[in-house]
């Protein structure tokens, strides 16, 4: 029987390889992302200490990551059989790149934190935006690759 | 620039160590219900929980504030958000979700999102303990 990918140390560190620069990418958006909390605490300066609770980084990472792994996954399957180059592509960008780029564990721990700092408001708005978000950013990316998969075979 | 190398390092190998466990359980549990990536989630955080906490442990038993800083930060950031997943998660259940198991995919979205703040928070409790 021909070995699963994940026990071939090639297809392991491809997967390292995608999952090292997802967590690069992760890290810089996280970084960068309360830049988009600005307007909220000029609009609502009583309140800016609550706004700046709330983790908008890892929020844009895992919707951002949510639809692009929805339109790979999709845009591959349409495709047909899995040939060794999209194993590839399927396992280092996928896999790798976005699992890396999105995170569960930092969700868990900031809702943990939220609700220990007594904001189970802004817990339930963060975990509902991330949930509903995430399913439709999803559902959106595989109906965009399956819309130009459809107009690659109309051609 | 270091903090970058840090994130790089560990994200690789939470990923490789994701690829690897969720592998493992989907050869023993090849049912309708996305165990592996459940498993690597719920341990993930679990970890991030109980590394949140060394910082406080190591400068007190000597190690300088930027090197504990710097630790915990390769720990929390790169390996257990590169081991964690939420595209994979989000996939799996929209996936369940269209295939007309609508009850499967709930249970995967809002267990996963359950069981893994629960284990954060036990997380967060051992890693207390060596304080």
């Amino acid at each position: 029987m021909k070995s699963a990918p994940h026990r071939d140390w090639r297809y392991v560190g491809l997967v390292a390889l995608g999952g090292a620069g997802g967590s690069v990418a992760r890290y810089l958006v996280s970084m960068w992302a309360g830049i988009l909390l600005t307007p909220l605490t000029i609009a609502f300066p009583g309140a800016s200490e609550t706004i700046l609770w709330f983790p908008v980084g890892t929020l844009v990472v895992n919707l951002v990551g949510a639809f692009a792994l929805g339109y790979l996954l999709e845009a591959l399957a349409r495709r047909g059989r899995e040939t060794v180059r999209r194993r590839k592509i399927r396992l280092g960008i996928g896999t790798g790149v976005l699992g890396g780029f999105t995170t569960y564990s930092a969700l868990a721990l900031e809702v943990q934190e939220l609700l220990g700092q007594g904001m189970p408001w802004l817990a339930l708005l963060y975990v509902t935006l991330t949930l509903a978000g995430g399913t439709a950013t999803c559902l959106s990316g595989i109906a965009l690759a399956s819309r130009a998969d459809r107009r690659r075979e109309g051609r | 620039m270091l903090a970058l190398l840090l994130v790089a390092v560990g994200g690789g190998l939470g990923a490789a160590a994701r690829f690897v466990v969720d592998g493992e359980v989907r050869a023993r549990h090849d049912g309708g219900f996305p165990w592996g990536t459940f498993v690597v989630n719920v341990s993930g955080s679990f970890l991030i929980g109980a590394f949140s906490t060394p910082f406080h442990t190591l400068t007190w038993y000597g190690v300088s504030p930027d090197v504990a800083h710097l630790v915990q930060f390769a720990l929390t950031t790169g390996l257990c958000g590169g081991y964690t997943t939420f595209s994979t998660a989000t996939v799996e259940s929209v996936r369940l979700a269209r295939s007309g198991r609508l009850r499967l995919a709930l249970a995967n979205t809002l267990g996963t999102l359950l069981v893994t703040v629960l284990a954060a928070a036990a997380g967060v409790a051992a890693g207390s303990l060596f304080v």
